[in-house]
């Protein structure tokens, strides 16, 4: 049964170490941007697929990841790993003291609330202007390969964000498996049940949200490091509708899924800008819908699915 | 002082638009548990309708109720087509479904009318209306006046019809209402239509002031989500309520409080509404939600 998955995986992990070699610096520095985005599905999949907390707002802290790592690479020329660091712990914070409010609310009410933190951000950006350059943003410079290796720099940027994504998916991993996964689903599937068994949900939600936060933090780090550039606008309320959006398309509740939902969210506006030019978000739209139909738990769930049916029929269990 | 009454009225009139744009999510989400994402650029594409009738040389009003029937009719189409095969699916993959939705309205209303700011007519005299020191305009207050009479119509239609009883007990109680033969179906897509039908009404009240074009609904739509919480996603006089506390909240604060000036006018509203959410979790005027254990 888990031999499929591990298959998988490591196919998954074969065709991304290959994948410098075989594209353009370009294609690659797009793949980078999936890698970062699927740190970020990651982070946000843990709060709305795990805990049952929808959140519109997590555009908010990749951009204080983001301008974190500006911040202190153009500041105080901090060397941008450290930064990376700095931006995950600080938005893990942000995130935890965000979610001891939001634990009175739920559902729609707190997809408002984070829909307002969401709103909120660029005119905040924008206002403390010494700090972060106004409108105009930071500008950044993409780092060298250290150590003399012969990569050009974004091939040594994708190297690096996918070591920070084997990283952070082995812990997410093992953190949603485990003791703490196990609570955390708990709370979303009943919380009554799961506080009579002795979890303490206002912890568990509030960590959650930290945790979540954290690691949308450390994509938006990387997103400034990987652009080299960061500008307020960037960071609008589409932005945390297309994390939404990538997190169903992926599939709920599902590590995995965050690679196929950022895979989606690069790839497929790109493709709908393709095929038509007048209405591109038309298409765009319509692809949304029809993978809805098609697959209305993601992609992941579907895969999953698939693998259990074809496993029952091996052993003839009905239904 | 006078000032202060002037930026209460302006305030109350954006707050109607607020309010019926809210009134019309309450109603989607009382039948069928569902926020849509798409009311605004819905009540967008219901103006484009209602200009190009009008541009075809119909007078006002012909548009205005033609606009209704022909709103009221792509509701029903909305549903039926696009919403009705998700039905039961998670209701974040609906969440998503109305998003697609509000990027193609937008995306083919940007294609057919263009992105070009259009002026749309006013139904109501261009002189003010002055009373003391103070002036109103007059498309403010016939907008507010417009709001109200559509609640009132409503609250008619859900307390004294069949239909209307019909809807409110499919929406409460879809498997007793199907023994008792009411088609819970056709009923969720007439409360499309009747939703698409006060979007439409919102929409032709806020084109004057803001102008159309394809985006002119994404701030209101942000509004009227903020109102229909505030009120409680429950109450539909709540939500029009709602509207009407964050239109006057947003000029009050936009004219008094300087170092916030027009700029974090939004950011400031809503940081507001949050702490009445923090007091009282399901809005104003909403009821909480009760769950079996």
């Amino acid at each position: 049964m888990r031999r499929a998955p591990l298959i998988g995986v490591a196919l998954a992990l074969a065709a991304a170490l290959a994948l410098p070699l075989l594209v353009s610096n370009f294609r690659l520095f797009q793949f980078t941007q999936v890698g970062i985005y699927a740190i970020a599905l990651l982070g946000l999949n843990m709060l709305t697929g795990y805990n049952g907390q929808i959140s519109l707002g997590h555009g908010a802290f990749y951009a204080l990841g983001a301008y974190t790592t500006a911040i202190m690479i153009d500041r105080w020329q901090v060397p941008y790993p450290v930064t990376i660091a700095a931006a995950g712990v600080l938005c893990l914070v942000a995130g935890f003291l965000f979610g001891i409010p939001a634990l009175r609310l739920e559902g729609l009410y707190l997809a408002l609330a984070t829909f307002a933190l969401a709103l909120a951000v660029p005119q905040i950006l924008k206002y403390f202007e010494e700090w972060t350059g106004g409108s105009q943003g930071i500008v950044l410079s993409k780092p060298k390969p250290p150590w003399g290796l012969p990569l050009s720099p974004d091939q040594w940027l994708y190297v690096f964000t996918l070591a920070i994504l084997i990283v952070l998916f082995v812990l997410a991993h093992n953190l949603l498996g485990g003791r703490t996964g196990r609570a955390i689903v708990a709370i979303r599937d009943n919380h009554i049940a799961a506080e009579a068994m002795g979890i303490n949900t206002a912890l568990y939600k509030s960590l959650t949200f930290g945790v979540s936060a954290g690691y949308t933090g450390v994509a938006g780090a990387l997103s400034a490091i990987a652009i080299a550039f960061v500008a307020p606008d960037s960071f609008n309320i589409f932005l945390s509708i297309t994390f939404l959006v990538g997190v169903v398309v992926g599939g709920l509740a599902s590590v995995a899924g965050a690679v196929f939902g950022a895979l989606f969210i690069q790839f497929v506006p790109n493709w709908a800008q393709e095929i038509s030019k007048a209405a591109p978000w038309a298409i765009y739209g319509l692809m949304l819908i029809l993978f809805m139909y098609g697959m209305p738990r993601g992609i992941a769930g579907t895969l999953r699915l698939g693998w259990a049916r074809m496993g029952r029929r091996g052993t003839r269990v009905r239904t | 002082m006078d000032i202060l009454v002037q930026q209460i009225i302006s305030g109350l009139a954006t707050g109607g638009i607020y309010g019926s744009v809210a009134l019309a999510l309450v109603m989607i989400y009382q039948a069928t548990d569902v926020v849509n994402y798409a009311q605004g650029e819905m009540a967008m594409f219901s103006t484009y309708l209602a200009w190009t009738l009008m541009n075809a040389g119909l007078p006002y009003w012909v548009a205005f109720f033609g606009t209704l029937v022909l709103s009221f009719v792509g509701g029903v189409l909305i549903e039926r087509i696009v919403i009705r095969p998700v039905e039961r699916a998670p209701i974040l993959t609906i969440v998503i479904v109305c998003i697609g939705l509000l990027v193609i309205l937008n995306s083919v209303a940007g294609w057919i009318y263009s992105y070009i700011q259009k002026p749309f007519p006013s139904p109501f005299p261009e002189r003010p209306i002055v009373l003391g020191n103070v002036v109103f305009g007059a498309h403010d207050v016939g907008a507010i006046v417009v709001t109200l009479i559509v609640l009132a119509f409503l609250y008619a239609f859900f307390r004294f019809t069949t239909l209307g009883l019909a809807m409110r007990a499919a929406a409460q109680n879809p498997a007793s209402s199907r023994l008792c033969g009411i088609r819970v179906g056709w009923m969720l897509a007439i409360g499309w239509g009747l939703a698409a039908m006060v979007g439409a009404v919102a929409g032709m009240m806020v084109a004057p002031i803001v102008f159309l074009d394809p985006n002119m609904m994404a701030g209101i739509l942000i509004y009227a989500f903020a109102s229909a919480t505030l009120g409680g996603f429950t109450s539909p006089g709540g939500a029009v309520i709602g509207g009407l506390i964050v239109g006057v909240i947003e000029n009050i604060v936009g004219t008094y409080v300087h170092f916030i000036g027009t700029e974090l006018k939004l950011t400031v509203a809503l940081a507001l509404i949050l702490v009445v959410l923090v007091f009282k979790p399901s809005g104003l005027f909403g009821r909480a939600a009760v769950h079996r254990v």
